[in-house]
């Protein structure tokens, strides 16, 4: 994936007001499967995976025992013993180490790092639906927001997700690496603008979206991220990181992730320093002049006391001090 | 893109045009084209000195910060308001309306050639 095919911004507004193609076949896709498969996940996760209908998705963590966060994953449930794990692409061998060692410790032995197999492209903006539809064969309108449906793309058989990473509506077709470069042509020709990855990193922003190495590490917590209800804590079962998570959903936790708004056209960007007066307290992790908005957006880890929503903050730009104001995410919500 | 002969060029991307002792300064297609599209930039004030090889402003696209080296020592006789209102400018046309600022000078310091810079960048 190139950070750009012509321009970032036409590119970001591709998504916003029409559709936008990104390959992110980079990314992992693990399957789980066999007897035991729900209740192995139910243990590596800190959602309840055994809780997923057959075709639908839910955004998950898996945390270490420390409750540090190794990724952030779609898991999809294929069939009632099968299921799909979507890791970010920096994150694959962590990720599937990590499911490995559980399988061990769980006597589980479905774990299938498929990653090579499979082409990933994700197709999003207001029109992407209706310009997918002219080449699969199912009926989009009938797969709702994080489900997935078993298709035929343009001749090929694979997995239409209706899930994403830009704010908008929109799915990631999911198909044998053999037919990506098909595929992916078949998609322009239906009218969607391939998209690189500064587009893709700005509209996830912009919807308010973490990314692993920014927003999430293994030395933040989920109730530092904001993921709290993510997690799963009032269930009988053990998972990995459980105790840990317990003790840290009882404090308060601190820093915490917020979203900064600014005025002007000077971005505040990643690890920029947040300050309150002449006291550092907290950093930027992620941050752009909005190509939407207009305005500069920021997601940064501040102390608790600054974090409520309209908190005024100092943000150190090369020199320049910008004032921003904590606001609640997303920065972009799409209309309905 | 071509780098025009007129011109001359520093290691940091910038193209010089001297006229008399006004030098107009732009930031080159290859630089522009690196930075993706440019959304602000950060210009010195009329009447500021500028020194050699000193940063004297800011150029932001969407993904990153491109600084503005001085090319000479001078003064800030004029900068282009046109590019403040319309950043694009310097994607669109670098080495014309996409201008930045004009310093006055009396000595130019050595700066390269369009051959020698496009030797620097790869461009045959």
């Amino acid at each position: 994936m190139p950070v750009r095919y012509t321009s970032d911004l036409a590119e970001h507004d591709a998504v916003r007001t029409n559709a936008g193609l990104f390959d992110i076949s980079h990314m992992a896709e693990i399957f789980v499967s066999g007897p035991n498969s729900a209740s192995f996940l139910d243990y590596c996760l800190v959602i309840k995976s055994s809780a997923i209908s057959v075709g639908k998705a839910k955004y998950a963590l898996i945390c270490n025992e420390q409750g540090g966060i190794i990724d952030d994953l779609i898991v999809y449930r294929l069939a009632e013993e099968e299921f799909l794990v979507i890791a970010n692409a920096g994150n694959r061998h962590q990720v599937v180490a990590a499911l490995n060692q559980r399988a061990n410790d769980f006597g589980f032995s479905g774990v299938e790092d498929k990653s090579d197999d499979f082409a990933l492209l994700a197709v999003q903006g207001p029109t992407a639906t209706v310009k997918l539809q002219t080449i699969v064969d199912v009926d989009l309108s009938t797969l709702p927001y994080y489900s997935i449906d078993r298709g035929v793309i343009d001749g090929v058989a694979g997995y239409l997700c209706r899930t994403g990473y830009t704010g908008e509506d929109g799915f990631e077709v999911l198909v044998p690496s053999s037919s990506a470069i098909q595929i992916f042509n078949a998609l322009i020709n239906a009218g969607i603008t391939p998209c690189g990855l500064a587009a893709r990193d700005t509209l996830r922003l912009e919807a308010g979206m973490p990314l692993y190495g920014h927003e999430l590490n293994l030395n933040i917590n989920p109730y530092q991220a904001g993921f709290g209800k993510v997690v799963k804590l009032d269930r009988e079962e053990d998972f990995v990181g459980k105790k840990a998570l317990l003790e840290l959903s009882a404090q308060e936790a601190n820093p915490v992730l917020v979203g900064l708004v600014g005025e002007g056209k000077r971005a505040a960007r990643a690890e920029y320093k947040v300050l309150n007066g002449d006291t550092e307290i907290g950093e930027i992790t992620s941050g752009a002049l909005s190509p939407t908005l207009g305005y500069p957006v920021a997601m940064a880890y501040v102390d608790r006391a600054l974090s409520e929503v309209g908190s005024k903050v100092d943000v150190d730009i090369r020199g320049n001090r910008l004032t921003m104001t904590v606001v609640k995410l997303p920065f972009y919500k799409r209309s309905k | 893109m071509s780098n025009p002969t007129n011109l001359k060029y520093t290691k940091e991307h910038e193209w010089v045009s001297v006229e008399g002792d006004v030098a107009t300064i732009g930031i080159t297609a290859y630089a522009a084209e690196k930075l993706g599209d440019v959304v602000f930039v950060d210009l010195p004030k009329v009447g500021s000195a500028t020194t050699y090889m000193k940063i004297c402003g800011e150029i932001e696209s969407t993904k990153s910060v491109g600084e503005l080296y001085a090319p000479l020592d001078g003064e800030v006789v004029e900068i282009n308001s046109g590019v403040i209102d319309a950043p694009e400018t310097v994607n669109s046309d670098p080495f014309g309306a996409g201008w930045l600022i004009k310093v006055r000078f009396t000595d130019l310091p050595t700066l390269m050639t369009a051959q020698e810079y496009d030797a620097l960048t790869g461009e045959a």
